[in-house]
């Protein structure tokens, strides 16, 4: 065997190892992204209509004048699942408006999903490719951003709300800023 | 006053296995047999003291002694036993010190088992487990050290993650490891022969059961966690490409790639530099996964809690072992003899082939896993990777895998006519396309359900043809039956673990082509029917547990021609972390799984949204696996296979 090609592995391995370094120095810990976006204006995001439900753009939310949720997420994502449940109850028992961001989403799954398990967007927008949630600093699904009454971020939460998030995070901020 | 103990056995060992690496180093430098011998003695010793230290740990736990910091931090008194002592390991502390004890085992082992063989290659494998070991027990000892005491011992302990409390996952860390460390003795041997500058027989005859046993526990381990997933995590899914779960699958792939090329290099003494390249990124693979599921650059459903800190320690460990391994496999690599060219169509030219596509699967799910890093490097945007794309681009990769593998045992080594075998592929191709065509047409499926059954169908038939091939056809049938008794058991084993593979993708399509969901609410006394099965909510109960309350639902299950049956799935309350999690109710049986979960009660406890998932062979998934895992094992209990080959040839080289 060629010296040259022995030395590959090696080569691969240490720019691998450049990557890890940065990200182990720079992102502490990636779970607590802390979005930069936190307590300033909603971004411009523009979004497609899905069949017939109402789309989400950024002055219907605006023109509600009271704290809402974005929530980002996926008709193929495991963890959304778990989380619909509780999205429902937030909107069904707590009135609470839910603007829903359909990430990289296929429609037809996408309405299979809220046909059959329930929809609890107040409205909601497609974005096919994901590059409108990356304004947002989305970084995976679900993620789930709370707005205060005058359209300004005020928490992020990453990953599902479980029934404890639901309790003890999301529902108590949604008190403090009304 | 046993917790100090465990501590100071810990700390003892440091130094031994320093010494472990050291001493015999030193030998093989000086050219000294009784400093190399020293090798044995530390790795006996090291793992008996591992061991107690570990054991005191275990009994901090048993006991509830919550002036330990980490059992006031992970357990509670009220925990039935098992999950006491699983929640040994259910932490980053103590999971490290039962990597380390497994570490220590197999060190031992290999000792124990290793005797015979020249005694320069035995050192130099114990001194490269020393110096592995000596480096994680400082991890463990600087960053992660379990044996801390709390100043103010606490009453009661904060309790541990009630998704955690299940029997599979309780297990399911010690197989892992057992895989995962495993590795680290092919790792060492490959060390070792690239020190030492030959690779002969006895080297490939030592890596080849390794790598086996520790592939073996390998795909347990990670069966094991998928178990649990699909059990405990409540949607019906059981493996979801997730950081962490990637971070098994890449050993294995590399694990199984490393088990075929063995087989090259020792039937044609070929391939040897790939080989030991694979060992050292199989192994490489193990200390990467360790990387991501302890350091946080990624973000996963089950990671660790993440400290910076200790994602440096780890990363200076890959930098060091991996970094160190490949950069004397650049040295010494070309100096290896490789042997002679071959055929493209020969047994050993499939072998190479199905080494590519393991390696590319394996470079496929690495780059999966880590492009959400890469992207946030280039150009500063945050991307996450989902099953789409592992989808998208594993199948494609083991459709030709298992085309291959139903056929290529069935050429020839050196040189293969296609002729010779070109009847029976067809043969088995024209079977498996009708039996695919047959059910796919009854059951209405799609194309990829189609490619699916076939592929089954296609390694079933194939594997079962070659077996038959070889014990020899045109016999009578008492003969078949004493020839094929006479066969070694590693063809069994292989046939045994390729018929896995195909009931594993028979499972795998099958369960997802033709599964069903309902997701819908429920009050009490609705019915809902799915594929025949009717459910009737009856009733909700109340029930306590050791350490927790739930509501359990009670539903009937009737199915036609048969006796009806209940599931109970519950919601489970756990106080001491004031935790709610669902507990699906599964019925499973050889056709089909019917899974239910009870949702969030609506309307005042009036009704709940209740999920249904009705997928059929799903079990196949699992029996499939066993399978794999049971062909290993039967390929272990092979003579020619055995863990502490030697030849009289080579007992009598020992002292050169």
């Amino acid at each position: 065997m060629k010296k040259i090609y022995s030395s590959l592995p090696l080569v691969f391995f240490f720019i691998l190892t450049i990557f890890f370094f940065r990200q182990l120095i720079l992102k502490e810990d990636p779970s607590e992204l802390p979005s930069v976006l936190i307590d300033k204006s909603l971004p411009i995001i523009k979004l497609e209509k899905l069949a017939e439900y109402k789309l989400f753009n950024r002055e219907n939310l605006l023109l509600l004048k009271e704290p809402s949720l974005i929530n980002v997420w996926s008709s193929w994502c495991a963890p959304c699942k778990i989380e619909h449940e509780f999205l429902l109850a937030m909107s069904a028992e707590y009135n609470i408006k839910i603007f829903g961001i359909n990430y990289k989403d296929d429609k037809k799954d996408a309405i299979n999903v809220l046909k059959s398990s329930g929809n609890p967007f107040y409205a909601i927008g497609r974005d096919e490719d994901g590059i409108q949630s990356i304004n947002l600093g989305v970084y995976g699904v679900p993620e789930t951003f709370i707005i205060d009454a005058n359209g300004n971020i005020r928490y992020r939460h990453v990953g599902p709300i479980l029934e404890y998030d639901m309790k003890n995070t999301i529902l108590p901020i949604l008190n403090s800023i009304k | 006053m046993i917790i100090e103990l465990g501590h100071y056995c810990l700390a003892l060992v440091l130094t031994i296995s320093f010494f472990q690496f050291m001493i015999p180093a030193l030998g093989v430098r000086f050219n000294s047999n009784s400093l190399m011998k020293s090798s044995f003695i530390t790795a006996y010793l090291s793992f008996t003291l591992i061991l107690l230290s570990f054991f005191s740990l275990v009994y901090a736990y048993v006991t509830s002694d919550f002036s330990v910091s980490l059992v006031a931090k992970n357990s509670h008194s009220l925990k039935p036993l098992i999950y006491k002592i699983s929640g040994v390991w259910g932490n980053h502390e103590g999971s490290l010190l039962l990597w380390v004890l497994i570490l220590t085992f197999y060190s031992a082992a290999v000792a124990l088992l290793g005797r015979k063989l020249p005694l320069k290659l035995i050192s130099l494998v114990l001194s490269c487990q020393g110096l592995i070991a000596s480096a994680f027990i400082s991890f463990i000892l600087f960053t992660s050290n379990p044996f801390i005491r709390l100043f103010f011992p606490e009453v009661e302990g904060e309790g541990f993650n009630p998704i955690l409390q299940d029997f599979g996952l309780a297990i399911h860390p010690p197989f892992l490891y057992l895989g995962y460390v495993g590795l680290s003795v092919t790792f060492s041997f490959s060390i070792a022969a690239l020190l030492v500058g030959k690779v002969d027989t006895i080297w490939v005859k030592w890596v080849r059961p390794w790598t086996l046993i520790a592939w073996v526990f390998l795909t347990i381990g990670i069966a094991l966690g998928s178990w649990w997933a699909y059990r405990e995590l409540g949607w019906g899914g059981w493996w979801f490409w997730d950081p962490v779960e990637n971070a098994s699958f890449m050993p294995w792939l590399a694990a199984t790639a490393l088990l075929h090329s063995s087989i090259v290099a020792e039937k044609r003494d070929t391939l040897k530099a790939w080989t030991i390249l694979l060992a050292i990124v199989a192994f490489s693979f193990s200390l990467l996964g360790t990387f991501i599921v302890r350091s946080g650059v990624l973000i996963s459903v089950h990671s660790f809690a993440s400290d910076p800190s200790r994602g440096l320690y780890i990363l200076m460990l890959l930098i060091f072992f991996t970094g160190g391994a490949l950069l004397l496999f650049a040295k010494k690599a070309s100096h290896l003899k490789s042997g002679s060219l071959f055929q493209p169509l020969s047994r050993e030219g499939a072998l190479v082939i199905n080494n590519i596509i393991f390696a590319s699967a394996a470079a496929t799910v690495l780059l999966g896993t880590l492009y959400p890093i890469f992207i946030d490097a280039i150009n500063n945007s945050k991307v996450s990777v989902g099953p789409p794309y592992f989808e998208a681009v594993f199948i494609p990769l083991m459709v030709p895998a298992i085309l291959l593998c139903a056929f290529s045992p069935m050429l020839s080594w050196k040189r293969a006519k296609l002729e010779n075998i070109m009847e029976r592929i067809v043969a088995v191709f024209l079977c498996s396309i009708i039996l695919t065509s047959i059910l796919v047409f009854i059951y209405n499926g799609s194309a990829s359900a189609f490619l699916g059954v076939f592929l089954g169908f296609w390694l079933i038939l194939g594997t079962i043809y070659e077996f038959i091939m070889k014990v020899g056809t045109k016999i009578s049938f008492k003969k078949f039956i004493n020839r094929s008794l006479n066969l070694p058991r590693s063809a069994y084993g292989m046939s045994l673990a390729h018929i896995g593979v195909a009931i594993f993708v028979i499972g795998v399509t099958v369960s997802s082509a033709w599964r069903i969901d309902i997701e819908q609410p429920i009050t009490i006394g609705d019915k809902v029917i799915i594929n025949n099965i009717e459910l009737n909510f009856l009733s909700v109960n109340n029930v306590n547990g050791p350490n927790w309350i739930a509501e359990r639902g009670v539903f009937e299950v009737l199915q036609k021609d048969k006796n009806n049956e209940f599931l109970y799935p519950e919601r489970r309350f756990y106080p001491a972390s004031q935790v709610n999690t669902s507990e699906p109710a599964i019925m499973s049986n050889y056709i089909f799984d019917l899974y239910i979960v009870l949702g969030e009660s609506i309307n005042n406890n009036k009704s709940y949204t209740l999920r249904v998932y009705y997928s059929p062979f799903l079990n196949w998934i699992w029996l499939g696996i066993i399978c794999m895992a049971l062909g290993g094992i039967l390929s272990l209990t092979d003579r020619k296979h055995r863990l502490g080959y030697t030849t009289k040839i080579n007992s009598a080289n020992v002292n050169k």
